[in-house]
């Protein structure tokens, strides 16, 4: 009968900014193997390789999409990124213990390009920040998928099973190569 | 002196400032709660005090009493000063910085003296209170609503750092770490996205 005037809104771009941010990592088949790569090999690594590889990884990934963001080229994004899974499935397949600061610069190298790739695809009309920490928060959760899958390790029958998961994480890799040169 | 000091933090902040967008959640319920909303919807402002607080728990018990104090009072002190003087600008690059220094301060474990801790807190509060204030006041009941917020901050503080601070060695500390990885990365990308956006 006498309506006031609605002042309240809707605070848009929020829940579709984060959820956006979160979906996007898992969209890439690419992305999302060596990121379970990295965690495995860090399982296959053990303490403190387990968790700084983790650690590492966003803040550096983050910095390549920072490059992508202000403008700063890489060559060769999705070769690094083919490259990439290659290069951590044939590690874990290969059990390969190099020292912590060699696995770290390794895994550091190629955030680069994911980060860049990756980033910078904000979807119009988005908060810029929840879809960064969506995206982020993604990424993180794929580690830990590897880490939990890596824990199988411990097992004879299981470490057969995470050198053959790294295989395939190479062999994938290979494909991704093949197509990005094609 | 200290006048000239407080006009030169003031050009300073009009030099990175960009116009306010942001502006109060209404909840329905009142301008308290829709303070205490306004922390739980603004990203920029739950990711500092959550750094904050995990930095704080990090660095023990003291240093967490020292920042639980520093930050909700630094923020209402700052949230103040943005109602009466700041009415038309966000400071987006600074309170970006804000939670991206802390959440690299939280992954790196940086081991901090505890009046560090509180200089962190009471700088950060100072900040994104400024930015509240200035957000609250188009709104009305900016003190209220301001009071609202300060408590939320305040409550989620007390709960984290308790909650770090007695956390055992081992893997829940290293979660907290990879938080703090987590909140760094989100405010480097959000510091691409700000730029991109200025350019």
């Amino acid at each position: 009968m006498a309506p006031a005037a609605a002042l309240a809104h809707e605070e848009t771009g929020q829940a579709a900014g984060f959820l956006a941010g979160l979906s996007h990592p898992v969209s890439g088949l690419d992305h999302v193997l060596a990121m379970v790569a990295v965690g495995l090999w860090g399982a296959v690594l053990g303490p403190p390789a387990i968790w700084v590889l983790p650690v590492a990884f966003p803040l550096v990934m983050a910095l390549g999409g920072l490059m992508g963001l202000l403008g700063i080229p890489v060559p060769g994004v999705e070769i690094g990124i083919a490259v990439s899974a290659i290069v951590l499935g044939a590690m874990v397949l290969a059990e390969a213990r190099p020292s912590l600061w060699i696995a770290a610069a390794i895994v550091a190298f190629f955030a680069i390009f994911h980060g860049h790739a990756h980033g910078r695809e904000l979807p119009e009309g988005t908060s810029a920040l929840l879809y960064s920490l969506g995206f982020v928060v993604a990424t993180g959760l794929l580690h830990a998928v590897g880490i939990l899958l890596g824990g199988a390790h411990r097992w004879a029958v299981g470490r057969r099973a995470v050198r053959v998961a790294g295989g395939g994480v190479a062999a994938a890799g290979l494909f991704f190569l093949w197509r990005a040169i094609a | 002196m200290a006048t000239a000091a407080f006009r030169g933090m003031v050009a300073l902040f009009a030099l990175v400032a960009a116009p306010a967008h942001a502006h109060l959640v209404e909840t329905g319920f009142g301008a308290f709660y829709d303070g205490i909303a306004h922390v739980a919807v603004t990203p920029a402002d739950l990711l500092v005090v959550v750094a904050l607080a995990l930095l704080a728990g990090q660095c023990g018990t003291q240093a967490a009493r020292y920042a639980l104090f520093a930050l909700p009072v630094a923020w209402l002190v700052g949230g103040a000063v943005g109602a009466r003087w700041l009415s038309a600008a966000a400071l987006p690059l600074l309170t970006t910085l804000s939670f991206a220094i802390a959440g690299s301060l939280v992954a790196l474990n940086a081991r901090i003296r505890d009046v560090g801790v509180a200089a962190l807190a009471i700088a950060a509060g100072l900040l994104h209170g400024l930015v509240n204030g200035a957000t609250m006041v188009p709104g009305g009941s900016a003190g209220l609503a301001l009071g609202g917020a300060v408590c939320a901050i305040f409550f989620l503080m007390a709960i984290l750092a308790a909650e770090v601070t007695a956390l055992p060695a081992g893997w829940p500390r290293i979660v907290v770490r990879v938080a703090g990885s987590w909140i760094a990365a989100s405010g480097l990308l959000m510091f691409g996205w700000l730029v991109r956006a200025a350019g």
